[in-house]
């Protein structure tokens, strides 16, 4: 903490009563959902003298960012583990276990045995895959299929389980993926993952192709990515593009991909499930028909349910996009919004920034960014801002891309968990 | 007169930092290895900026960034930043 910060904090954490009626110093605020959302934002909320408890059922947090390059053999998985030692250390309050539901009459979190009580409550629950026979799932992805074909879109044993199966198919093989409509989580991701997996099979498998089948005609820098691959993996990677069928309409039990012009046969096959908000948010009634939370751009706080905030992957604000810089970014203006509240102050209108870099190869990153301003209710793209890397920047600007993506990480990671990720990727491998 | 007026202006703003601070530090952090911006002469970060906006200081993505903050919000964020 700045000495600045200190005291503020100090100054904050004197006993005066704000617009509930309650001291600063004694409002109870509970955070659900330790990733990189939720443990930024118990962190910021600590920061600004609020006393907070992080609802966490993991012991470990594992990143999504710098997950892809696991999944090609480029890094480890454990370089993406994160304890909460250090969010523990800065005085957030953690409870190991699952939060099940929410009264927001009685302003009470149920989590297993027990009801915590709170004044704001912020969900920060990521993502849920849409498995059948939820409604919007792929018809026959099931979880029992996700077993057998991961989806690795949340870290963790899918994603060793899809490298494992890479590294199992023999050269000459066929790799199989499907992406969803939008909105889902992290949209330039698959098309990273897509460039990997491409750069792991021109590097051990040579012969073998990737064919990527998308529910989409336009993607997140996707000119950039399409230059790419055209000049990297040309005889590897295929795209398939809505008005030329790409999009999956069903998978049969043995994997293949049925789309309405085809069938798609592949050795590994990696369907990337249609989403929706995790699950604590649909139990607390903050998420709508879209499975998706509408919140204030301002504040964060439900639109739906008073005294409860969404940030992050779950959230729906805007044109801000479902990444993990997005949700750092909104957890702290969440925090400082949360702050003034509790203190009967107005909360400051914000303005957010986000960046998302992919790697197309070891040590070839490209970047979007945008800067948002509330605009009638939505945040919204400040014109003339923003935008993507430029499609003729020479190798040297890819690099550089690519280093900061991995300073990003580290910062990230620092601002979520207390401490710097291992951000390597180790293009010899 | 002008360093007087940054720091006034800072004092004001609070904890949370001016519109937009709380994004800059998803970078720009303490120890990151990107540049940190907490203690550095808001003159410097200002003029910084301003060469990013102008194209004089060559940038991967920070001339894409500062083009949605005004000149007066841009200094508001280096004042905050130079006195946090």
């Amino acid at each position: 903490m700045t000495p600045r910060r200190a005291l503020l904090a100090g100054a904050l954490a004197t006993p005066f009563l704000g617009r509930a009626g309650r001291a600063l110093g004694v409002a109870r605020v509970v955070v659900v959902g330790g990733g990189y959302g939720g443990a930024t934002c118990a962190r910021a909320l600590r920061q600004a003298g609020v006393d907070v408890t992080l609802v966490e059922a993991e012991t470990a947090y594992l990143s999504c960012p710098f997950s892809n390059p696991v999944v090609a053999g480029l890094r480890d998985m454990e370089q993406q583990r994160f304890g909460y030692d250090h969010v523990i250390a800065a005085g957030v309050r953690l409870v190991h276990a699952r939060a099940t539901g929410v009264d927001a009459t009685a302003r009470m979190v149920q989590v297993e045995g027990a009801a915590l009580p709170y004044d704001r409550l912020v969900l920060s629950p990521g993502v849920e895959m849409r498995l059948d026979p939820q409604p919007g799932a792929l018809p026959g992805y099931g979880a029992d299929m996700a077993e057998r074909f991961p989806h690795a879109w949340k870290a963790g044993p899918q994603t060793l389980l899809l490298r494992r199966q890479l590294e199992a198919m023999p050269d000459g093989g066929t790799v199989a993926m499907s992406v969803p409509a939008n909105p889902y989580r992290c949209p330039p991701g698959p098309y990273e993952r897509a460039s990997l997996i491409a750069h792991y099979l021109k590097t051990h498998k040579p012969r073998s192709k990737l064919i990527v089948l998308d529910a989409k005609d336009a993607f997140s820098k996707q000119k950039l990515f399409q230059a790419a691959w055209a000049k990297l993996y040309p005889n590897t990677l295929e795209w398939v593009g809505l008005s030329n069928g790409g999009r999956v309409t069903g998978i049969d039990p043995d994997g293949t991909l049925q789309t309405e012009f085809g069938a798609h046969p592949a050795d590994v096959v990696n369907p990337i499930p249609p989403q929706r908000a995790g699950a604590i948010a649909q139990a607390a009634g903050v998420s709508d028909r879209t499975g998706w939370c509408p919140v204030d751009p301002v504040t964060f706080e439900s639109r739906l349910v008073p005294g409860i905030h969404v940030i992050g992957d779950a959230a729906v604000m805007g044109a801000m996009p479902k990444s993990a810089f997005a949700a750092g970014a909104q957890a702290k203006v969440c925090a400082d919004a949360i702050a003034a509240l509790l203190a009967g102050q107005a909360p400051e209108v914000p303005r957010l920034i986000n960046t998302c870099y992919s790697l197309v190869a070891p040590g070839y990153g490209i970047s979007v960014a945008g800067v948002y301003r509330p605009v009638n209710g939505q945040l919204t793209d400040i014109e003339g801002a923003g935008g993507t890397s430029p499609l003729d920047a020479p190798p040297g600007v890819r690099a550089q891309e690519a280093a900061y993506a991995e300073d990003w990480y580290r910062t990230a990671t620092t601002e979520a968990f207390g401490e710097p990720g291992a951000a390597g990727v180790d293009g010899r491998r | 007169m002008r360093i007087l007026g940054l720091t006034l202006a800072a004092l004001l703003l609070g904890a949370a930092g001016p519109p937009g601070a709380a994004s800059c530090t998803g970078c720009h952090a303490a120890g990151a290895g990107i540049g940190v911006l907490q203690g550095r002469p808001a003159d410097d970060i200002a003029a910084q900026m301003e060469a990013f906006r102008s194209g004089a200081r060559p940038a991967t993505l920070m001339n894409r960034i500062v083009r949605g903050f005004s000149p007066d919000e841009v200094r508001a964020l280096a004042a905050w930043f130079a006195a946090s």
